[in-house]
């Protein structure tokens, strides 16, 4: 369904192409001449496409301004196969246009916080030469992740879909030579790519059911189809529904395939915040909210959606309280917002979920930069440390095992790093919920919504807001407050204004964030409804609260267990940490939340051994089948025995039947056995040769006897 | 008619009876002369059959030179009796075995298939005679009468070059 | 007159005779010898037929096979000599050397 395009102020869509072609330029310049440009001049190469692609988001705004039905601008026909027709075709609407901000936004900061961090990281590292790489891989995935948010169509969609998962393997295992045992970070990303494909299968297979349905990808037709397709065959709609769900679990890091996310945390910090926080996770919460007309028609499939999402926003959040490492905190911090966005489109509320997507980039980007940047304060004290023989000494039987992300070396940094600290609390804050800041809007928006559409994952998403507020107070108490625990972190420094400043406007934005979507003023909801209710109009509860609403009951609670945890946080680390750290080393627990929960701190330590679970269940069987497929049956059966023996073998028995007997028992006999015969029968006549002549006159007598003979008797 | 077969007969058991003794004599003079015997024989028969000058020819050259040539080569060569070593035994009676089937296929011939003989007639006084003989031979048959000539003297030739030692 | 088979039946003996001396006898000498007895039988036939076909031609044949057999008995002797210079023997057995 084409809409009209109503001239009405500047229009800029023909402009869309360029979201994809200015990062594509960016990597082509950097791979082509990257070689011989410093590092400043790939950075800024880097940053000003992804620049560029932001700016052209932007005037895909002023146009929707001025023109707010959007519009579909084709680029080229791709495949033209039978009924199968796809474009390479760019769909501007308010809903596409928001993901093209988000993502060239935060991620232009974060191209130009990398350019400081990147410099660090490769020479702690050792290898400068790969700085150009990184800035390559990110261009990359700038441009998978613009086809996947602007594509008009699911077959282009899942073109960027696979990009964003190929361009997350490659960065996740850029340092892939290092790691535990020198393998963890490729262990790593082959892990994200191969649960991410679990979710692609379920991809494909919804495209399939989708294609035979509806025989077509187009978003238009088949949102403009399915309501008459939901009466015929209502099962194909909930089978749709259902598998993209599966894939959606794969790239949003749900039950029960987030498994991938906590491992990803190997990559480099601006990786970790701008694929796995920012921009990559949130592609199935796009699918879902631009795939909501068909989610509408398939309750059955809402509900799953949202208790999925519900059961791993706390699920995650419950471990989260009990990792150590800086970077695995934010990791299923995450997730478990995640869950939250899921469990909003689940239950319907569109602008809901895409509000706190929103909100998410922004302080979860910001929180893993500032993250990065501790990490890269403590790796400096660390330096320096090591390279003062008087300092070293305190380091004594630390050297080799010094861990800069273990939060229980940290503390005290509030005053070695400031900038980064005031940061980081701002974005703490915001996710813990804490008005006015945005992820309080957000977050309990979702939350009123939920108690309307779907009380019991509601209830879930509290106590897991719960969790949330608890254990970033958790994270800011251990990381800033209170004495530094180990030499390195004394003498921890702040890093340069190329990585302090795109945190600075991060934390502004988070901020200020929720001005978008303020109750009662609801700029963003109004935007997003004019993609949303274009659709064929659909008849559901659910519809009529996807606009929004602000319970104040809600709102009052959220803040006051938000508060409740901080202070929660506030006594266990500030005040009784210290006093446990007295005690003996072997009476000592190394949280003091141990002493509150006890074994129950060893289940989410362990992160409820899920991914022990899955080995046992799933890839241990699997590699052992593989195994068996691969060594008995493939080698000792097929290449082993029926290779070598039948058919190498059997073969050889022809060949030597045919070689032995035939040619040289049969032929060659036949051969030399006329040969021998001739030689015999030579041998034989030569003894007509007698060499007397009176023989051979009496041959001659013979011979006339026997002409006349035959003379005679003819 | 009678005295013609009863001529013929002594002269033909004669014929037979030399050229036997030729060829069972040990001794190769008495063989030659045997032969000779053979060689009148057989011109008397010449002189039956109206061919005087053949006759003549026979007498002169045959059993004028070439025998006697013959026997200068025995007196040359001298005559010992070659010693009586066997070898190839079976050659005699396999020759004589083919020497009587010669005979008999020939007297198959002539005495059962007898197709067209010629009856003989009459012939003139002059039939046979040198004139005759030079008539033809100096008209229809010169070319072979020169090569003839050419023959001998290549004969001749190669007597001497073949008797030459080399000196 | 005489049929002619009775001058053919005494040539055919004469051939006999003369085709026995040539396989029997091992004496050089006496196998020409034969030889010569065989071509005289060949002669006693021609002119025999020359008779009773009252024709000239056979008389003539006969002619030049004197001719050629005086000629060939210059040259075998002459043979027969060489080789008694070499073999010093005038058996044909003796004369074996392109045994095969």
């Amino acid at each position: 369904m084409l809409f009209s395009e109503v001239v009405n102020g500047p229009t800029f869509f023909f402009l869309v192409p360029w979201i994809v072609f200015f990062p594509l330029i960016g990597l082509l310049v950097n791979i082509i001449a990257g070689g011989k440009l410093s590092e400043k001049a790939i950075g800024i190469i880097a940053s000003a496409a992804s620049g560029l692609a932001f700016v052209v988001a932007v005037l895909q705004l002023i146009s929707l301004a001025a023109n707010p039905a959007g519009t579909v601008v084709n680029l080229a026909d791709w495949i033209n196969v039978g009924e199968l027709h796809i474009r390479w075709a760019f769909q501007v609407d308010t809903l596409s246009v928001t993901m093209m901000l988000v993502v060239s936004g935060v991620g232009t900061l974060i191209h130009i916080y990398a350019i400081g961090y990147m410099h660090e990281d490769v020479r702690l590292n050792g290898d400068p030469g790969r700085f150009r790489r990184f800035f390559v891989f990110l261009n990359l995935f700038i441009a998978a992740m613009m086809v996947l948010v602007s594509s008009n169509n699911y077959l282009m969609l899942f073109v960027g879909w696979e990009g964003v998962g190929l361009c997350s393997y490659l960065l996740i295992g850029f340092w892939y030579e290092k790691g535990k045992d020198g393998i963890g970070n490729a262990l790593a990303a082959k892990k994200a790519f191969v649960a991410n494909r679990v979710g692609d299968f379920g991809f494909i297979i919804a495209a399939f059911i989708m294609f035979w349905s509806f025989r077509t990808f187009d978003f238009n037709v088949v949102f403009q189809r399915a309501p008459a397709v939901a009466q015929i065959t209502p099962w194909a709609i909930t089978a749709i529904t259902l598998f993209m769900l599966l894939g959606v679990t794969g790239k949003s890091a749900q039950i029960p395939l987030f498994v991938w996310l906590p491992d990803a945390m190997a990559g480099p910090t601006p990786v970790s915040a701008l694929i796995h926080a920012a921009t990559m996770v949130t592609a199935g919460v796009y699918l879902i909210a631009r795939s909501h007309v068909l989610y509408a028609l398939a309750p059955q499939s809402q509900y799953i959606v949202a208790l999925i999402g519900g059961a791993t926003g706390l699920f995650a959040a419950t471990i989260a309280l009990a990792q150590f490492d800086i970077k695995k905190v934010l990791a299923y911090s995450t997730i478990s917002q995640l869950g939250f966005m899921v469990a909003a489109v689940g239950m319907g509320a569109i602008v809901a979920g895409m509000f706190h997507l929103v909100m998410h980039a922004f302080f979860k980007a910001l929180l893993f930069l500032s993250a990065g940047s501790v990490i890269q304060g403590v790796e400096h004290g660390h330096h320096h440390v090591e390279h003062d023989p008087k300092l070293k000494k305190k380091l004594k039987g630390q050297e080799k095992t010094f861990d800069p992300q273990d939060m229980r070396n940290m503390g005290g940094l509030r005053t070695r790093m400031k900038t980064t600290f005031w940061v980081y609390l701002i974005g703490a804050l915001a996710l813990a919920g804490i008005p006015p800041l945005a992820g309080f809007w957000s977050k309990d928006e979702i939350l009123a919504e939920g108690f309307v559409l779907r009380p019991f994952v509601s209830i879930l998403l509290t106590i897991a807001a719960f969790c949330t507020a608890l254990y970033m107070g958790r994270q800011i108490i251990l990381v800033f407050f209170g004495e530094p625990r180990s030499a390195p972190v004394e003498h921890a420094r702040e890093n340069p204004p190329i990585m302090t400043v795109p945190l600075i406007i991060l934390a502004v934005l988070s901020a200020f964030g929720g001005l978008l979507n303020l109750p009662k003023i609801q700029t963003f909801a109004n935007w997003l409804d004019l993609t949303l209710k274009t659709g064929q109009p659909v008849e559901s509860a659910s519809e009529a609260a996807a606009t929004g609403g602000f319970n104040p009951l809600v709102a009052l609670i959220s803040v006051l267990l938000a508060l409740a945890a901080i202070g929660l946080a506030w006594w266990l680390y500030y005040r009784r940490y210290p006093e446990l750290q007295k005690l003996p080393a072997t009476k000592r627990p190394d949280d003091p939340l141990r002493t509150l929960i006890g074994p129950v701190f060893t289940v989410l330590e362990n992160k409820y051994w899920v991914d022990e679970l899955y080995w046992t269940v799933f890839l241990n069987p699997y590699i052992s089948l593989s195994r068996f497929l691969a060594d008995v049956i493939e080698w000792r059966f097929w290449h082993d025995w029926f290779h070598d023996v039948v058919i190498v073998g059997g073969y050889g028995v022809i060949t030597r039947l045919l070689s032995v007997r035939v040619d040289m028992g049969g032929i060659d006999a036949a051969g030399n056995g006329l040969g021998t015969a001739v030689q015999r029968s030579a041998g034989w006549l030569r003894r007509i040769q007698t060499g007397f002549v009176r023989n051979y006159a009496l041959a001659v007598l013979l011979g006339v006897v026997t002409i006349i003979g035959y003379l005679i008797l003819r | 008619m009678t005295q013609q077969i009863l001529l013929f007969l002594a002269l033909a058991v004669v014929a037979i009876a030399s050229a036997l003794g030729m060829l069972l004599n040990r001794h190769a003079v008495y063989a030659a002369l045997f032969l000779v015997i053979n060689f009148g024989t057989v011109a008397v028969f010449y002189l039956l059959l109206g061919a005087p000058f053949i006759a003549m020819a026979q007498v002169t050259v045959y059993a004028g030179a070439i025998m006697v040539l013959f026997l200068f080569v025995i007196m040359l060569l001298g005559t010992e009796v070659i010693k009586n070593k066997p070898r190839q035994t079976w050659q005699r009676p396999v020759a004589f075995v083919l020497g009587a089937i010669l005979v008999i296929e020939a007297g198959y011939l002539l005495l059962v298939q007898v197709g067209a003989l010629p009856p003989g007639g009459q012939i003139e006084p002059a039939f046979g005679g040198p004139v005759m003989v030079g008539d033809l031979l100096f008209s229809k048959y010169l070319l072979p009468f020169e090569v003839t000539s050419v023959l001998l003297l290549v004969a001749m030739v190669g007597a001497i070059v073949l008797t030459r030692r080399k000196a | 007159m005489l049929p002619i088979t009775y001058y053919l039946g005494l040539s055919a003996i004469l051939f006999t005779i003369g085709a026995l001396g040539v396989l029997v006898r091992r004496n050089a000498i006496i196998i020409f010898m034969s030889v010569e007895l065989m071509l005289n039988a060949a002669n006693l036939v021609f002119v025999a037929y020359a008779r009773y076909l009252n024709s000239m031609n056979g008389q003539i044949i006969v002619f030049f096979i004197m001719a050629v057999a005086a000629a060939e008995v210059a040259v075998g002797l002459a043979l027969i000599v060489a080789i008694f210079h070499t073999k010093h023997s005038i058996d044909v057995d003796e004369i074996s050397n392109l045994k095969g």
